[in-house]
C-alpha cells in the first residue's frame, strides 16, 4: 500500500464532471458495477493472482528492486512522459495501462535502453543504464526478454531458429544443448516441439506466434520479461492462455515482468501491481484490488464499469 | 517570403542530416567488417542472393548489349571500311563503361529494391527492434553482410557482363558482318594491350572497369539498407523505401561513374 501513488487531481481533471448526466450513477448501474466487481475479485482469487501478489510481498519484507524509473521525462515533438517514477521488484508483474499515446510502450523502450530520457534515471538491477554506450546497452538487453505486440518473429527463420537465436548469439552452447534448451522452452509455453520446430512463423496462428515469442524471450533465462500488448488481437480463449502463461512465468521462474496492456480484464488477473498513465503522467500505481476498489472518477471510467 | 526561405532552410538541413546518417551507417558497417562476431553464413547467403541470383539477368543484358554495340558500330564503321575494329570498340565500351554501369543499374533495380523491401518489412514488423532487444546490432547482422557480399559480387557480375558482351559482339561480327572470329579476338586483345598493364599482368582497362563496380556495390547495398532501416508508415512505407532506393542508387551510380571515369582517365593517362 505504501507504494500506491494516486493523484486524484490528475484523474479528476481528466474525468467527466460529476454533474454531467452521462456519468451520473443511478442505483441500478451502481449495483451492476458492484456485481461485476465481485465477479472479478472471485476470479482473481480463483486464479491465484492475489495469492501470488501476497506471496511475493510476504517472501521478503523489502524485495529487491529490479527496475527503477526515477523522475523520468521524455519528449519528442510533444511531451511523452513527464516525471514518471516507479519501481518493479523481484518476482513482480507490473502492468502498465493507459489510453493510446500515453507513453506505455515508451517505458519499455526506456528500460531496454532503446531510448534515453531527457531527464531522470533508469536503473536495472541497481545499475544506472541511462548513459550506457550502445555496446554496453546490448549487454544489458541480454538480461531481458521482450515479447512484441506482433510477436516480431524473424520470418526467414524457422521456429527452432527463432528460439535458438539468442542462444547461438550469446552463449557457447553446443548444437545439442541449444536444441535441448529450445525444446524445453517450447514445452514451457505449451507447444509441442516436434510439431512446430520446423515451421515458419507464417504457418503459425496468432496465439502460437505469441507463445513462440515468449519462448524466444525466455531462451536466455532472463531476469526481466517485457511484454508489449501480449493479448492484443487474440480471441478470449487465447488471451486467457497467454495470461495464464505470464502468471506461470512469475510463479515458476520468478522473473520480473513489465506488461504493457489495454486489456483490463487480463491485466487485473496477471498483475501484482498496475500502473496507470494519463496525459504523460502516472496517475495510479497500486494493486488490482486497490484499482477496482477505487472510487476515483477517471479510474472508474477507465475500468469501464468493472 | 521569410516562410519560403525558412522552409528551404529546413529542407536543406534535413537533407544534410540524411546524408550524415547515410555516411554514419556506411562507416559503421565498414567498421563492423573487422569486428567480431563474423556472420559468415549471412555473407554467403547474401552473395548467393546478390550475385548468383542476378546471374541470368546480367548474362542476358550483357550479351544483348554486346550484340547491339557490334551491330550499331558495324553500320557506322562500314562507311569508312573500318569494320575490323568492331572488336576494339566493343571491348573498350564493355570493359570500361557498359559492363560496370549496366551491371550496377541492373543490380540496383533487382537487389537494391529487394534489400530495401526486406529490411523495410523487418522494420515495420518490429523484427529490427527484436534484434536490438536480443542484444544484436542490426547494422552488424543485416548491413555488413549485404555490404560485403555486394562489394565482392558486383565486380564478379561485371566480369561476367564484360565477357558475354564481347562474346555477343563476336556473334554479330561473325554472322552478320562476316568478320572472322580470329580477327575479332585479335582486335579485342589489341585493345586490352593498348591500355597498358599494371604490375606487368593486370590490364589497365580491367582495373578501371573493376574499380567502378566495387564502388557501385557499396552504393547499392548501403542505399538499400539505409532506406530499408529508415522505413516509416507500414507497408506503404516499404513501397516508398523500395522506390527511393532504386532511384537514388541509379542516380548515384551514374554520377559516380562520371567522376570515377575522370579520375581514372587522369590517373592512367600519366
Amino acid at each position: 500500500m505504501s507504494d500506491t501513488t494516486f493523484r486524484h487531481g490528475d484523474g479528476a481533471a481528466r474525468g467527466t464532471p460529476t454533474n454531467a448526466p452521462a456519468t451520473r450513477p443511478d442505483e441500478r448501474a451502481r449495483r451492476q458495477r458492484e456485481r461485476v466487481r465481485r465477479a472479478i475479485r472471485s476470479e482473481l482469487a480463483r486464479d491465484g493472482a492475489q495469492s501470488l501478489a501476497d506471496a511475493a510481498r510476504m517472501e521478503e519484507d523489502t524485495p529487491r528492486p529490479i527496475i527503477e524509473l526515477e523522475h523520468v521525462s521524455l519528449a519528442f515533438d510533444r511531451p511523452v512522459l513527464h516525471d514518471v517514477s516507479f519501481t518493479a521488484h523481484e518476482r513482480e508483474t507490473l502492468v502498465v495501462m493507459g489510453e493510446s499515446g500515453t507513453g506505455k510502450s515508451t517505458i519499455l523502450k526506456l528500460i531496454l535502453r532503446l531510448l534515453v530520457p531527457d531527464a531522470g534515471r533508469v536503473l536495472v538491477d541497481g545499475a544506472d543504464i541511462t548513459h550506457l554506450t550502445f555496446e554496453d546497452a546490448l549487454l544489458v538487453r541480454e538480461t531481458m526478454g521482450m515479447v512484441f505486440q506482433g510477436a516480431a518473429l524473424f520470418d526467414s527463420m524457422t521456429v527452432f531458429e527463432n528460439v535458438a537465436y539468442p542462444l547461438r548469439e550469446h552463449t557457447s552452447l553446443s548444437e545439442e544443448e541449444v536444441e535441448a534448451r529450445v525444446r524445453e522452452k517450447l514445452r514451457f509455453v505449451d507447444l509441442d516441439p516436434d510439431a512446430v520446430m520446423e515451421q515458419l512463423p507464417a504457418e503459425l496462428s496468432g496465439g502460437m506466434k505469441k507463445r513462440v515469442g515468449i519462448a524466444r524471450g525466455l531462451a536466455n533465462d532472463p531476469l526481466i520479461m517485457l511484454y508489449d500488448e501480449p493479448t492484443s488481437g487474440l480471441d478470449p480463449l487465447t488471451t486467457g492462455t497467454i495470461t495464464r502463461l505470464i502468471q506461470k512465468l512469475q510463479r515458476e521462474l520468478g522473473v520480473t515482468s513489465i506488461v504493457v496492456s489495454h486489456d483490463v480484464r487480463s491485466s487485473l488477473r496477471m498483475a501484482s501491481r498496475i500502473l496507470l498513465l494519463a496525459d504523460t503522467r502516472m496517475v495510479f500505481c497500486g494493486s488490482p484490488e486497490e484499482m477496482t476498489g477505487s472510487d476515483d472518477e477517471y479510474l472508474r471510467e477507465f475500468l469501464g464499469g468493472i | 517570403m521569410r516562410n519560403v526561405f525558412q522552409r528551404i532552410n529546413e529542407t536543406a538541413k534535413l537533407h544534410v542530416l540524411d546524408a550524415q546518417e547515410y555516411f554514419v551507417l556506411a562507416w559503421t558497417a565498414i567498421r563492423f567488417i573487422f569486428a567480431r562476431p563474423f556472420y559468415a553464413a549471412d555473407v554467403v547467403q547474401q552473395m548467393n542472393a546478390i550475385g548468383v541470383q542476378s546471374l541470368t539477368i546480367v548474362l542476358l543484358t550483357g550479351f544483348f548489349t554486346g550484340m547491339v554495340l557490334s551491330l550499331q558500330s558495324s553500320v557506322q564503321m562500314a562507311q569508312f571500311g573500318a569494320t575490323i575494329y568492331i572488336g576494339r570498340l566493343v571491348t573498350a565500351s564493355m570493359i570500361r563503361e557498359l559492363g560496370p554501369v549496366l551491371a550496377g543499374l541492373i543490380v540496383a533495380g533487382r537487389v537494391g529494391s529487394g534489400i530495401a523491401a526486406q529490411l523495410g518489412s523487418m522494420r515495420v514488423t518490429e523484427q529490427i527492434d527484436a534484434l536490438n532487444t536480443l542484444g544484436t546490432d542490426p547494422i552488424k547482422k543485416l548491413v555488413t553482410p549485404r555490404l560485403l557480399a555486394a562489394l565482392v559480387m558486383l565486380p564478379v557480375l561485371t566480369i561476367v557482363s564484360d565477357v558475354v558482351g564481347i562474346l555477343g559482339g563476336n556473334v554479330i561480327a561473325s554472322f552478320y558482318v562476316g568478320l572472322p572470329s580470329s580477327l575479332y579476338w585479335s582486335t579485342v586483345w589489341q585493345q586490352i594491350a593498348q591500355g597498358g598493364f599494371t604490375l606487368r599482368y593486370l590490364p589497365n582497362d580491367f582495373i578501371q572497369g573493376l574499380s567502378k563496380p566495387f564502388v557501385f556495390g557499396g552504393i547499392i547495398a548501403l542505399t538499400g539498407c539505409y532506406f530499408g532501416l529508415n522505413t516509416r508508415g507500414g507497408t506503404e512505407g516499404v513501397g516508398v523505401a523500395t522506390t527511393r532506393t532504386v532511384v537514388i542508387a541509379s542516380i548515384a551510380i551514374l554520377i559516380t561513374d562520371y567522376f570515377m571515369t575522370q579520375l581514372l582517365l587522369g590517373f592512367f593517362a600519366t
